[in-house]
């Protein structure tokens, strides 16, 4: 039964993005709704990024420090660990699992109020392709934005850790600033940004998905806001798991 | 003209539409009516193509919207205009934008003309100081205007209107009907109310298709209502006494 739900789930997924990419009808009105959603999706959520960036980048290098560094280790390590979590784990997937859960229910909650106050009828009637006036535009805004906000999210980590040299004296700035250097893989910030562009696309076509197909009233879209997030998270970790394996072999 | 043949529609077991039958003339307000819940909202989606009926035919002007290919069906998407029963109009989008977008997206006009379109329009509605405002900061009413506006801005053949004057006040609902009566008589267009308003039937209703339990009931004009002997139909609309005392006071009167 659930398997049945799940793959009539998935065929509507498909139908809708089969929908979502056709040829959006005027360009003109395309690019103008893709540089909204751009500053909707993107250059709102910057602020959000540098916040939880910052300070996750401080607390990853106390913690560290304090449990990982001693006489044993070289004193470089905490700078080394700090910068790896960052770059591999932290400014990809766990910072696409935070927008998952900003970006994915602000599309959800918009699409499905859209839905329910007829406004997606009301394109479906004028003869525009709804899916794809709508959905197109958040999907290519979100997968635009991602790469800025991994860069910045890792940038912002970095001045975290070297926070807690300045002001906390946790750590000698040299020593942080060696960890850093030491052993810099390149790859690594395009495995990143590689991940990240997956993650973007799932967190905008699963959260549209999610609020396009509402019916009923205000506490569908709630569900839908809910399930969004919770779908596109689940989808998150597990393309994580096998993006890592195929980027990191 | 928009001729209906043999809708039937049902939802998993249920029967909405039953062997439905119903001709909508040009230049003539067309009313749809029945109690919630008859089917008279489906029945509009069907026509205009939001919902699949399983069997029958749906003619605009002799085309049928069921065999048409997909680029026939967005053509004649774009001679139809619709007003939502909650308006529908576009949260993000000014008054003017929202007037300006069925314009932006099918018209090859400059700007400058696109924007004097959508002026004119809603001039139509007596609306053009509210072009600036967005629909979260005007009235109900205002916003049925702006719908119409809208619904008019691509000069439409056919026209409808699901629920126009529900949530609004009888003197606004005069306003709504007066509108639509007279700008289908000024663009000669086909078109459809569903309400269940009964101001608007006995104000503008030209014809009348009465829908009951998913099957077409009754048709007629709105003179032909008082001297309808339907039962279900004289328990639809005489429900209120007021409406009662008048059909009284029609029967009653001389004949000319």
């Amino acid at each position: 039964m659930l398997f049945k739900k799940s793959l009539n789930t998935f065929g509507s997924y498909l139908v809708l993005m089969g929908k979502t990419f056709a040829r959006p009808e005027r360009m003109r009105n395309f690019f103008k709704q893709y540089v909204k959603e751009l500053s909707q999706l993107g250059v709102d959520s910057i602020g959000i990024v540098l916040l939880i960036s910052f300070f996750i980048g401080a607390v990853i290098c106390i913690q560290i420090k304090l449990n990982i560094q001693s006489p044993w280790m070289p004193r470089f390590v905490t700078g080394y660990t700090t910068r790896e979590i960052m770059l591999l784990e932290f400014s990809s997937s766990i910072m696409c699992l935070i927008l998952a859960g900003k970006v994915g229910s602000n599309i959800a909650s918009e699409l499905g109020t859209m839905r329910v106050t007829q406004q997606i009828d009301a394109l479906e009637i004028m003869g525009v392709n709804s899916a794809s006036f709508l959905i197109l535009p958040k999907i290519t805004a979100l997968v635009t934005m991602i790469p800025f906000l991994v860069t910045f999210s890792i940038a912002a980590g970095i001045i975290g850790a070297y926070a807690t040299a300045w002001l906390g004296g946790v750590i000698k700035a040299e020593d942080l600033t060696y960890g850093l250097q030491y052993e810099f893989t390149e790859w690594f910030v395009w495995c990143g940004i590689i991940k990240s562009l997956f993650f973007a696309f799932i967190i905008s076509s699963v959260s549209s998905f999610y609020g396009y197909s509402v019916e009923g009233g205000s506490i569908e879209v709630g569900k839908a806001s809910t399930n969004a997030v919770v779908h596109s998270s689940i989808l998150i970790l597990f393309s994580d798991l096998i993006l890592t394996q195929l980027l990191t072999k | 003209m928009i001729q209906i043949n043999s809708i039937y529609k049902s939802f998993e077991d249920k029967q909405v539409l039953k062997d439905i039958n119903i001709s909508f003339e040009n230049g003539k307000t067309n009313l749809i009516i029945g109690q919630s819940g008859s089917g008279k909202t489906v029945l509009m989606k069907c026509i205009v193509g939001l919902l699949t009926p399983e069997e029958g035919q749906i003619l605009y002007d002799g085309r049928d919207l069921l065999c048409m290919k997909k680029r026939e069906k967005k053509a004649l998407r774009r001679e139809i205009g619709m007003i939502f029963q909650s308006a529908a109009l576009f949260d993000s989008m000014s008054v003017l934008e929202n007037v300006m977008f069925p314009l932006d997206m099918f018209s090859d006009d400059t700007y400058r003309d696109r924007v004097k379109r959508a002026q004119f329009c809603l001039d139509r509605v007596n609306l053009i100081e509210a072009q600036s405002k967005y629909p979260g900061e005007i009235s109900g009413g205002m916003q049925k205007r702006v719908a119409i506006a809208r619904a008019i801005a691509l000069n439409p053949r056919y026209l409808f209107c699901d629920e126009p004057n529900s949530g609004l006040d009888p003197k606004t609902s005069l306003v709504i009907d007066a509108l639509i009566h007279s700008i289908t008589e000024e663009y000669n267009m086909t078109t459809i109310i569903n309400t269940h308003d009964m101001n608007s039937v006995m104000g503008i209703g030209d014809k009348i298709d009465f829908i009951f339990e998913g099957c077409k009931e009754w048709e007629g004009t709105k003179a032909d209502i008082f001297t309808s002997t339907n039962e279900r139909l004289n328990d639809f609309i005489f429900a209120s006494d007021l409406l009662k005392k008048v059909k009284v006071a029609e029967n009653n009167a001389p004949k000319k």
